[in-house]
């Protein structure tokens, strides 16, 4: 187990924080089931109820898209930040 | 069950013979599947067991659609909306929820088991606690969760066989009623045992692609002959309010109800949870290449979900059209037959029939795997070569068939539909050690044993339980939760209590110092990626890595 100091990049940083509240977001409104138990206003004849959640498909498919990105973006960074220390090594 | 074959009049030439050209296709295909993307040593368990642990993100995302949406949930989520309206509905946030969970934790199972040569998850909880016996509770529970859900798929083409006019009437003797879905199985075992994971990946693009095609044509073509969107819920809220005789309350609704919602949250939040812990689900997620191929799905994989919210549509669209069926199973194949032309009934019967078979030959895999790593190898032989662990998963995963098709033909599918509620409930129980496990070595593996088994028992208590109008057991599977007085989930119900049990007694069993077992894994087996110092890439070299 490598200990390698840490004080450089914390565990939280604000990227990490956003990447978190796209992964937390699509709990919440799912499971707030009060805030869209009702028929109005219907989208072509389909009850809000159906067609709201059906809308959170494609929203939290694009939040988690996003937090893939970040993520991605982050492991990266970190990537070549340990890549520098490599070579101090 | 015939309900069905009485009243439609007959075989359904046209439908059973697209039925039976599909089938015929993928029959070719599952054997031929053996060839694709071969590797020289086919003697190992990876090979056979993990698709050489070779997949891109194209096939697993195929490969977990194929093995996630099964038959049995094209038939039952639309029977559930046809049958109490919004409350079946519970499937499309269930499957939200999905993907941000596994985003989060599956990379680092990947990780760790390509490290380490894991095949199931038990390999991980032995491997991760050092205790033989968490890993066997682990295995067993996977076992029994997935058993039934194989007989499932059976039902699932038993549906489509009975609408279908094959299955004979009530008067014909029972070799010939079954004959069709014993012809359907014996290939299905076939070509898993010959091809292994390879066949249902391959298939899974034939069976995707048709059913993707039956939704689309469905949710367009149906809503215009029923006179639109309006007509049709117009229709479906007046057949739910009416008071359904046996319980004397109005038949369902077309939002859920105050009361309703607490079920509803904690039966989509529970199902999320459980999803992957079943071990067709891990089977999928490991035979993929690389991490990042984990990643990139959980940003596509809810397309499917976007197909089951519209098909959960369809039982809507049953109740209007005036589909009258006493087994609600039944709602939607008649659907098919009563609305399409019969050359198209034949495809949308084939998309379903195929739909049973991916995720049946996936999971009889993932069991023989449980047993071969975690039971055969673990207790009975512990020095088994790799070949010999194929062998035994070959042969398991027959046996594992061969018990749901006995199950299916002896028994009343009621009792099949129970197991699998039971089985959802008893896999969430695992999540402590799995999940736990790939964060924190915190917990003790003695409590979480004694986490898992509280819950296994208070879950299997609770739903026993539970009464319905037509069950005196096992009627449903929410129960009112204790010390907050709503009804949910019982496996939620059941987690939280694993999940309690399971901390205090880390605190009690880390106060009077009883010893940890022996982790093999460290911090940075957790991320580490394909192309990393270590990371067997296509085979491990050795498939009984974890065992040295």
């Amino acid at each position: 187990m490598s200990d390698a100091p840490e004080v450089n990049r914390p565990v939280v940083t604000p990227v990490r924080v956003v990447i978190a509240a796209c992964l937390v977001a699509p709990f919440v409104a799912m499971l707030w089931v009060s805030s869209y138990a009702r028929i109005e206003p219907t989208f072509i004849g389909i009850p809000f109820f159906y067609w709201y959640q059906m809308l959170w498909v494609v929203i939290s498919t694009l939040l988690t898209m996003i937090a893939y990105k970040l993520w991605q973006r982050d492991q990266r960074a970190r990537a070549a930040v340990r890549a520098e220390e490599g070579v101090a090594r | 069950m015939n309900v069905l074959a009485a009243g439609t009049g007959g075989v359904n030439g046209v439908a059973l013979a697209v039925f039976i050209f599909f089938f015929v296709a993928v029959t070719v295909m599952g054997f031929l599947a053996a060839r694709w993307r071969k590797a020289e040593n086919d003697q190992s368990l990876d090979e056979w067991g993990l698709g050489g642990r070779s997949f891109g993100t194209w096939v697993t995302w195929f490969l977990l659609g194929g093995d996630l949406y099964t038959a049995y949930t094209f038939v039952a989520v639309p029977a559930a909306i046809y049958a109490a309206g919004a409350a079946g509905f519970f499937a499309v946030p269930y499957t939200i929820l999905v993907y941000p969970l596994i985003f989060t934790f599956l990379p680092r199972l990947w990780s760790v088991s390509h490290k380490h040569g894991y095949v199931t998850t038990s390999d991980f909880v032995r491997g991760r606690f050092g205790s033989k016996g968490l890993s066997l509770a682990v295995a067993v529970t996977g076992l029994l969760a997935t058993m039934p859900y194989i007989a499932l798929q059976l039902v699932g083409i038993q549906a489509v066989l009975d609408v279908m006019g094959v299955g004979g009437g009530p008067d014909t003797n029972w070799f010939i009623k079954d004959l069709p879905l014993l012809i359907a199985f014996a290939v299905l075992a076939a070509y898993t045992y010959s091809s292994g994971l390879r066949a249902p990946a391959l298939i899974a693009f034939v069976k995707d692609g048709l059913i993707y095609l039956v939704i689309v044509v469905a949710i367009i073509y149906i809503p215009i002959k029923l006179g639109g969107f309006d007509d049709i819920f117009a229709k479906a809220g007046d057949a739910f309010a009416q008071t359904n005789p046996a319980t004397d309350k109005p038949r369902g609704a077309l939002a859920p109800a105050e009361a309703g919602q607490w079920t509803y949250a904690t039966l989509a939040l529970g199902s999320a949870l459980a999803l992957f812990m079943y071990p067709h689900s891990i089977t999928a997620t490991l035979s993929s290449r690389s991490r990042d191929v984990i990643r990139r799905n959980t940003t596509i994989l809810p397309l499917y979900s976007l197909m089951l919210g519209l098909l959960a549509l369809l039982g809507f669209m049953a109740i209007a059209a005036g589909v009258k069926v006493d087994n609600g199973q039944l709602a939607i194949p008649q659907l098919f037959e009563d609305m399409f032309p019969d050359w198209f009934t034949g495809v949308a019967f084939a998309a379903i029939g195929i739909g049973a078979l991916v995720p049946a030959a996936i999971m009889s895999i993932a069991a023989a795997n449980l047993f071969t790593r975690n039971i055969y190898k673990d207790f009975i032989r512990p020095d088994a070569t790799p070949a010999q662990e194929t062998k035994v998963s070959k042969l398991v995963s027959l046996l594992v068939k061969v018990g749901a098709l006995v199950f299916v033909l002896t028994m009343d599918k009621t009792v099949a539909i129970n197991f699998q509620l039971l089985g959802g409930i008893w896999i969430l129980q695992t999540m402590p050690a799995l999940v736990g496990g790939l964060f924190t070595r915190w917990f003790h593996r003695w409590a979480l044993l004694g986490g898992w088994a509280v819950g296994m028992v208070y879950g299997t208590l609770a739903a026993y339980g539970v009464a319905s109008p037509t069950q005196k057991h096992f009627g449903g599977s929410s129960d009112t939760i204790p010390g907050i007085g709503e009804i949910g989930y019982i496996g939620l119900t059941a987690f939280v209590l694993n999940v309690l049990v399971t901390v205090v007694l880390t605190f009690v069993l880390k106060a009077l110092k009883a010893p940890d077992g022996i982790d093999e894994t460290s911090p940075g087996d957790y991320t580490a990626d394909a192309g990393d110092p270590g990371v067997m890439e296509e085979l491990p070299k050795a498939t009984a890595g974890a065992g040295h």
